[in-house]
């Protein structure tokens, strides 16, 4: 994985498998204090105590087609490289919360990457799923400027008429694009 | 925050989606599939399905859906994408890059002929 917004995706797969229906992405970027944080925490099946110290092993997987699971994993590890960590609160039919941080300017911090994609991507992908997505950027004086995007009114407002009609994709992409880009001069180098 | 203006243009965007709709013969519902197991998203699946979007939205391709599915267990060919017009079977794509993608959807998706190459014999 090449950026932070993949693994970002690859755990947001994990979600939707467990069969959540609410799911909420969440990235604060903070300059203030050289912090770059993000979770995905969803209300699907959970795990029990002892799935959720397996998952932590990249041997660990649920699905049948192979024997490697890795998503976690590679998140945990691409956290402690830059002097952050990983955590995972889960409980049994209550839902899972992944939290990874960064530190913002080390030398081995993957860039976040190409976080609207990643939002789109998946809230086109799936529609039955309740989406929210925040993306927060504090600067070195400690302005915060945030865009949260909730799907709740846009399909209510849009009815039986599917996300990806080009009309609708058009409008989604913009409505993403425009909101990531309101944020910030970009900080990635 | 912008909300309200933008629901407001997103009831337009609705009622001009359906009334294009109409317009259309429907050729039955076409279904595209993208491969998002952790093997696909470090393959590339994202930049995949991206390509697939760009060419829902530059050729206003309506009767459209996309969705995800997990690893497929042939991680090596990935990113993998299948597509599935009306009561045809199923066909599955092997190493479906960005370009491949935008192919696929020209040749088999708006064109009805699936592509001889990158088919997985599955």
């Amino acid at each position: 994985m090449r950026e932070i917004a993949l693994h970002l995706m690859d755990i947001a797969e994990n979600s939707v498998a467990a069969e959540s229906r609410n799911i909420r992405m969440d990235v604060v970027e903070d300059l203030h204090t050289d912090l770059l944080q993000v979770c995905v925490a969803d209300d699907g099946r959970g795990m029990d105590v002892e799935t959720a110290k397996r998952v932590l092993d990249p041997f660990y997987t649920t699905r049948t087609t192979r024997k490697v699971g890795l998503g976690i994993p590679l998140l945990k590890l691409a956290a402690e490289s830059t002097e952050g960590g990983l955590s995972l609160e889960t409980e049994s039919g209550k839902g899972t919360r992944v939290e990874a941080s960064f530190r913002h300017g080390h030398i081995d911090r993957m860039p976040l990457g190409d976080i609207g994609t990643t939002f789109l991507t998946l809230l086109v992908s799936y529609p039955h799923i309740h989406w929210v997505f925040m993306y927060q950027l504090k600067d070195k004086q400690g302005n915060l400027k945030e865009f949260v995007f909730d799907d709740e009114e846009i399909k209510s407002a849009l009815g039986d008429v599917s996300l990806t009609e080009p009309d609708v994709l058009r409008f989604l992409r913009g409505m993403i694009e425009e909101g990531i880009a309101a944020l910030a001069p970009q900080t990635e180098f | 925050m912008p909300a309200i203006k933008s629901l407001e243009e997103l009831k337009r965007v609705r009622e001009e989606a359906l009334a294009k709709k109409q317009l259309k013969a429907t050729p039955g519902n076409v279904q595209v599939i993208v491969a998002m197991g952790t093997c696909g998203i470090a393959a590339g699946a994202r930049d995949t399905m991206k390509s697939v979007l760009n060419f829902i939205e530059a050729e206003n391709l309506s009767g459209v859906t996309v969705t995800q599915t997990g690893c497929m267990g042939m991680c090596e060919q990935e990113p993998i994408i299948q597509v599935v017009m009306g009561d045809q079977p199923k066909v599955t794509y092997g190493k479906v890059n960005a370009e491949v993608a935008a192919q696929i959807m020209k040749q088999h998706v708006q064109g009805g002929s699936p592509l001889k190459d990158h088919v997985l014999p599955i």
